[in-house]
């Protein structure tokens, strides 16, 4: 992360949830829905008590029955015109499902804080991206912080993202629960001003208006289908450079740069490259640090944006490495590998590049990753450079005891 | 001479059946709404009918987004206006299915009348899921054949009365809850208009003869919708801040099997075994509707 010196005297200790929430407001939101859930909830209490002490101007906040009806109301909302915004995690987005796919087939750029939260059964309230990796396919833009401020700072760019004529797809702004949205630390809360100097109202051209009749949400027969999904893979496609563009943009604006779609650390002359999404990287980083002091050639590769998936990105960043190292929070059970991993691979497969990539699937269910299991990484990916791959992926720390 | 009837904002040429009860409902509702009206319009034949794109045969601004969320995403719309400062003059109006309202998209309209958004919901009751091809509900009467409520060796169809959905929404606390029926267009078109002008969550139950679904010829609708109230099964009420606050009167109730023969999805009530006492069952339903809602 690149950092404003002049921040420092603007930092304030606060809870991650409490700078997210803050973020929301001065995005400028007229619609909020909220359902609570752990580790979620602080987000929409915070927001509660803006709106009860009248902090968010031209805003309606709903509290629902249920997440489904959470972004159901959102696309009701995102359809009048009104910039719509909500948060969730685990069970919550599971039961949104349906609904995601509906937002992005009707191109609602509606956007929703993701506390990622692992999803039952067994029933557990802590960190893994399983929630959110689920809904790959459901055409919403997905990108992934690795610290609070960035949780906080990555709220008007996707929103300048989402909302751009030329993407209008709805997205999903990341952050690691309870690791991300319990900690309290240093975060400058966005300025008003600031952010209303990045991210102009939201003026879309086909809203509900019984002055111009519309219809959303038609049925579409084989004849047309097909085109509407085209259409939502071309709008991803042309958020790629609009999300490097938000986040150089932020950058120049609140001095502050967390990566576009990747963030590179200690890439260039890496032998071996760890990726991964997420708080972990904050983890991963000190470990290389380590590395780095002995002298052992060790990067990392920070992927900003799931979706949309930036390949070229990734294949530049990685192709010179001896070795790649994938961490994933989530696992597709029966393939036995974490998404990040598998569409990594996928990505160099017709490349002329032909690295050695492996995959650890750690962390589900907030399972502590310490130090040592990321050095135990790190090992196993120089021995991949030297020798070969002995197992592609594999769970990191798996206690034998309890099987 | 009678009154022109109001200007209508659902165009012709939509894939309705002849016959087609949702099109004439949601030609009295738009009557009853005028044209500051938005639609949320959960899935079902409605929606299927009348916007197969790039079509659309909805004069006013219409949404759908899904089969269980009709009153989630009416809640949005309604909340994005005052957000925006463009609610004044506008009605936000829901209208959908009994497979919509009553089943699958019962918690999302519960939600939303709860929280007391300012919207109405028209449920347009043809008593089964038409749109998959005639299935059971919760909207389906007693005794009915459906393609899942076969009668049968051990089986007289449908083995339980309609769910009183009406009296449901009375139960939130909704400042009007009023049934009507698709064969009393006026009285249709009053109610809808009425609901859409007071304050808050407003609930109309219309009750839709399908042509399709219940076996009857498609110029019947209006017909059979009438014999539903002339035989006292579907009672027309109005319920204000939960008092009953007006009846259609029914003088000379007619019996239920007249109703009943006129569809193929009762039919067998006259065919098999046991059917008398089936009828009977559903003429004590019919009376009950008579003393309860005080129609004579």
């Amino acid at each position: 992360m690149t950092v404003n010196v002049a921040d420092k005297d603007k930092m304030v200790v606060v809870e991650g949830s409490y700078a997210v929430a803050h973020a929301a407001k001065v995005c400028r939101p007229n619609v909020i829905s909220a359902y609570p859930i752990t580790p979620q909830t602080h987000i929409v209490e915070d927001l509660s008590q803006f709106i009860a002490d009248g902090e968010i101007p031209n805003c309606e906040y709903i509290n629902v029955e249920s997440e489904f009806s959470a972004i159901s109301a959102l696309v009701g909302s995102s359809a009048v015109g009104a910039r719509s915004y909500s948060a969730t995690t685990s069970q919550g987005l599971l039961l949104m499902h349906e609904v995601l796919f509906n937002a992005s087939g009707m191109r609602l750029p509606i956007i929703m804080t993701v506390a990622n939260r692992a999803v039952g059964a067994p029933i557990n309230i802590w960190n893994d991206h399983q929630d959110s990796i689920s809904q790959r396919d459901t055409g919403w833009l997905q990108l992934h912080a690795e610290d609070p401020q960035e949780s906080a700072d990555m709220l008007p760019q996707i929103f300048k993202v989402a909302e751009d004529k030329d993407v209008l797809l709805p997205g999903m702004a990341c952050m690691d629960g309870f690791i991300l949205s319990h900690v309290y630390e240093p975060v400058v809360l966005l300025e008003q001003d600031l952010t209303d100097e990045f991210l102009p109202a939201y003026d879309p051209e086909y809203v509900l208006d019984p002055a111009n009749p519309m219809s959303f949400g038609a049925f579409a027969a084989p004849d047309t289908y097909e085109e509407f999904r085209f259409m939502q893979e071309k709008a991803m496609q042309a958020a790629l450079p609009k999300i490097e563009a938000a986040a150089k943009e932020f950058g120049e604006i609140y001095g502050r740069f967390h990566g576009g779609l990747i963030d590179e650390y200690l890439t260039d002359d890496a032998e071996v490259i760890v990726m991964s999404m997420g708080s972990i990287l904050g983890t991963v980083k000190d470990v290389v640090d380590e590395y780095r002091a002995r002298g052992e050639k060790i990067g990392v590769l920070k992927v900003r944006s799931f979706r949309p998936f930036p390949k070229e990105q990734i294949r530049k960043a990685i192709k010179d490495a001896a070795a790649v190292v994938v961490l994933d929070k989530n696992i597709s059970i029966g393939l036995n590998e974490g998404a990040l991993f598998t569409e990594t691979k996928s990505c160099m497969y017709n490349s002329r590049c032909d690295i050695p990539i492996i995959g650890y699937t750690i962390g589900h269910g907030g399972r502590d990753v310490p130090r040592e299991s990321v050095a135990k990484i790190i090992e196993e990916a120089k021995k991949v450079a030297s020798s070969g791959i002995t197992v592609e992926s594999q769970f990191l720390d798996v206690k034998e005891e309890l099987l | 001479m009678s009154k022109p009837a109001p200007k209508t904002y659902l165009a012709p040429g939509h894939r309705g059946c002849a016959g087609c009860c949702d099109a004439l409902a949601a030609k009295f509702m738009l009557m009853g709404t005028g044209p500051n009206t938005i639609v949320v319009n959960p899935t079902g034949c409605l929606e299927v009918m009348t916007t197969p794109f790039p079509e659309s045969a909805w004069k006013v601004p219409w949404i759908h987004s899904l089969f269980e969320n009709g009153g989630a995403v009416a809640s949005g719309v309604e909340a994005a206006l005052k957000a925006l400062g463009r609610k004044e003059g506008i009605k936000v109006i829901g209208v959908g299915g009994d497979g919509s309202t009553m089943d699958i998209g019962i918690r999302s309209l519960s939600g939303a009348f709860e929280r007391g958004h300012d919207i109405t919901y028209v449920c347009v009751d043809n008593e089964a899921y038409m749109n998959t091809g005639i299935q059971r509900s919760s909207g389906t009467p007693f005794d009915a054949s459906t393609t899942t409520s076969p009668p049968g060796k051990i089986s007289f169809g449908n083995p339980r009365p309609k769910k009183n959905m009406p009296a449901i929404m009375v139960a939130h606390g909704s400042p009007y809850v009023a049934t009507t029926s698709i064969g009393y267009p006026r009285d249709m078109i009053k109610k809808v208009k009425k609901a859409t002008e007071i304050e808050g969550p407003a609930y109309i139950h219309a009750h839709a003869p399908c042509p399709t679904g219940w076996g009857f010829d498609g110029s019947k609708t209006i017909e059979m919708a009438k014999l539903a109230v002339e035989t006292c099964l579907w009672p027309m009420y109005e319920m204000e801040n939960g008092e009953l606050t007006q009846v259609k009167k029914v003088k000379n109730p007619k019996p239920v099997e007249e109703y009943l023969r006129a569809q193929k999805r009762f039919k067998h009530l006259f065919t098999m075994d046991g059917g008398d006492e089936e009828i009977k069952k559903i003429q004590a339903t019919a009376d009950w509707n008579i003393e309860f809602y005080g129609l004579q």
